[in-house]
């Protein structure tokens, strides 16, 4: 059953340079209790869907033209308050980037996620509390933490107070920015154990967002690749990594080291990821694509089924392969 | 044989013997007024050499110390205890001047190239600055010199044609060719050995085999050795010739980089290599296989450092502190229970592949 469509959304910001057009027509589903795999390089785009999901984009964002339906019901349609009220948090929560600055260091851990509960929910203030405890015990940090400041948490458990945030009013649907980029490897895999576990036991449908290919055949079922403000290819996980159709997934699967299989020489990509203030006329991986013809900088490609359920942006999507 | 040491055929060009450095941790003033002092034991006794024509990996956690051992190779800090060689010369000897004539063939790149070159100045000021300051070491005088070293750098680099470059700012270059001018700006004073620290981790993925190929390039055609500090195992997997894992300031294991990274000996390194998601949605998920997270440098534990997370200590690791010992080849590892270790690892990881 689908939880969330996104059909069409296109977001800019106005910037002093320029129109900045960081989400161009993007347009995917996601069914209950799935996990999807927002994947891209820094300044994709892939985060401004993420705040645009929450409706958290700074003044200087403006929403164009697009849906996203929760169950069905426009949520970009819902005036603010009531969004505040009935959505954020209640419906669709977010597991941000950077644990470290996400928490305010002068008040007490517990009581930062005490506030998520009673904010978005009626709950009297002494069960909150005892909600609270719960979430610390779910999320692997014991209770006599709750009176903790968040210099008194390492790293790893910063993260865990921000995934306890994020649960607290049980979500059917969260987004993870980037959960574990600030983290040693050793507790990043505790972290995304935890995510795994807590999303299966709580049948919780989650957007993982992040620059790291690895960690995405690591937690999801289905992934989009982001490109120059665009989903270029989407498919399910084994697909995207065993069968690419998009030469940018194609260039990305050969550039980065594995640490299982045999010792080679890694291939860059050559050239820079577009401006997004005045991105490339047709396709926006043209300037960079070893494929590339005259067609691909005068005609838009567009986002095409080329097998059942594997989608490419590419005018060649058929004739190409790892 | 107890330390990583070349045999007699390779050449050596750093090596650094039980090497120490500790910081004081900066406290408050009334604390310091009260006398009170704790040690940072960022580099706790390390032994190994460099050798030609090697890029050697420290891979770590952040905090191990392997930024602080890098910087200390370099003379850039100061060890507490223990020796330092550049070719055979103890270099951790010499008085500051005459660290300055050596100091042109021992260079350094950081991982930040948008923190580590000054914005105000253009790619040849930038290239060109360190040759001006070592003008006497390296003995040059005249602007055409500087010029032709300058350009000699950026083609080894790959930024061609120069002169396209001499004249831009950092901001008109991108991430990767940013990292490329911080590069040029050590190869200018014709090094034998460069630290490069993390020189890739701001980079994207897709950008950043451009830097690491000029840095193997430069390896088989210059016979540049590189010490190369990463966090990220899989990265040093592709890259590197021998691999140090340092857990709190101590070399665990030491060995050819594929031996380390296929068949590691030491339950620390076992749990790194565990925890790295493998890009493969139908390969081997990722596994905890250490409690815990690092514990800071200031209280180091007993016996074997790695002891309060390590699923194999029994009461030997919390006093003793197992000796850096050869187990055959060039292979080293620091742990009283490795072969137990081992099997179990092979037996979970290794019986499918």
């Amino acid at each position: 059953m689908t939880l969330l469509g996104v059909e069409d959304l296109t977001m800019h910001y106005s910037t002093r340079g320029g129109v900045v057009r960081a989400v161009d027509g993007v347009s995917f589903s996601l069914e209950k209790g799935k996990v999807l795999g927002l994947a891209g390089e820094s300044g994709s785009g892939k985060s401004s869907i993420a705040l645009t999901l929450l409706r958290l984009l700074p003044s200087n964002a403006k929403i164009i033209h697009g849906n996203m339906l929760l169950d069905g019901e426009d949520i970009l349609a819902i005036p603010e308050p009531e969004f505040r009220r009935e959505i954020r948090w209640r419906r669709i929560s977010l597991i941000s980037q950077a644990a470290m600055n996400s928490l305010n260091p002068v008040f007490r851990v517990g009581d930062q996620i005490k506030e998520a509960i009673t904010v978005h929910s009626s709950l009297p203030d002494a069960q909150a509390t005892m909600a609270v405890k719960r979430l610390l015990g779910e999320v692997g940090i014991s209770q006599d933490r709750y009176s903790a400041f968040p210099h008194e948490l390492s790293g790893g458990m910063k993260q865990r107070s921000i995934i306890a945030m994020a649960l607290a009013l049980d979500p059917p649907l969260v987004v993870a920015d980037e959960p574990t980029t600030a983290l040693d490897v050793i507790v990043q895999a505790q972290i995304l154990l935890l995510l795994k576990s807590i999303q299966r036991k709580m049948h919780m449908a989650m957007i993982i967002i992040t620059h790291d290919l690895s960690l995405v055949a690591e937690m999801c079922d289905d992934v989009a690749i982001i490109y120059g403000g665009q989903i270029v290819e989407y498919a399910r996980a084994s697909k995207i990594f065993h069968n690419p159709k998009h030469p940018y997934t194609i260039g990305l699967i050969r550039a980065i080291p594995s640490i299982e299989g045999e010792k080679r020489r890694l291939i860059s990509i050559s050239g820079e990821p577009p401006d997004l203030i005045k991105p490339p006329p047709a396709c926006r991986f043209a300037p960079r694509c070893q494929y590339a013809t005259q067609k691909c900088n005068t005609e838009d490609p567009v986002l095409e089924e080329v097998e059942p359920g594997h989608y490419s942006m590419c005018w060649y999507a058929r004739d190409i392969h790892l | 044989m107890t330390e990583p040491r070349a045999t007699t055929h390779d050449e050596v060009i750093m090596e650094i013997q039980d090497v120490k450095t500790h910081f004081n941790a900066r406290l408050g003033f009334i604390q310091t007024l009260m006398g009170k002092r704790v040690l940072i034991r960022a580099v706790d006794g390390v032994s190994c050499d460099i050798r030609r024509k090697e890029i050697f990996g420290l891979a770590g956690e952040s905090g191990c110390g392997k930024t602080t051992l890098g910087r200390t190779m370099l003379m850039l800090e100061e060890p507490t205890s223990g020796s330092i060689f550049y070719r055979g010369k103890e270099i951790s000897a010499l008085h500051a001047s005459q660290l300055r004539e050596i100091r042109p063939k021992i260079q350094i790149v950081f991982q930040d190239p948008y923190e580590s070159i000054n914005p105000r100045m253009t790619v040849f000021e930038i290239v060109a600055e360190g040759v001006h300051i070592n003008s006497k070491a390296l003995d040059v005088s005249s602007d055409e010199k500087v010029a032709s070293m300058v350009e000699k750098a950026l083609r080894l680099v790959q930024l061609v044609p120069p002169d396209q470059f001499t004249t831009r700012y950092p901001h008109e270059l991108s991430g990767g060719q940013r990292q490329r001018v911080a590069i040029a700006r050590a190869l200018v004073m014709e090094p034998e050995f460069i630290v490069a620290d993390e020189p890739v981790s701001m980079l994207d993925v897709s950008i950043r085999a451009e830097v690491l190929n000029v840095m193997t390039t430069l390896r088989d055609e210059l016979d540049l050795s590189f010490l190369f500090i990463t966090h990220d195992l899989a990265l040093a997997k592709h890259i590197t010739d021998r691999l140090a894992i340092m857990y709190l300031g101590k070399f665990v294991e030491v060995g050819k980089s594929e031996e380390v990274i296929d068949e590691p000996l030491h339950p620390y390194t076992q749990a790194l290599i565990a925890a790295i998601p493998v890009p493969d949605p139908d390969g081997r998920k990722v596994s905890v296989l250490a409690t815990g997270e690092v514990p800071s440098a200031v209280s180091v534990p007993t016996g074997c450092r790695f002891h309060p997370r390590c699923g194999y200590a029994k009461e030997i690791c919390e006093t003793t502190e197992p000796d850096l010992r050869n187990v055959g080849g060039d292979h080293f590892v620091a742990c009283h229970f490795y072969e137990e270790a081992t099997a179990d690892f092979k037996a979970k990881f290794r019986k499918s592949s």
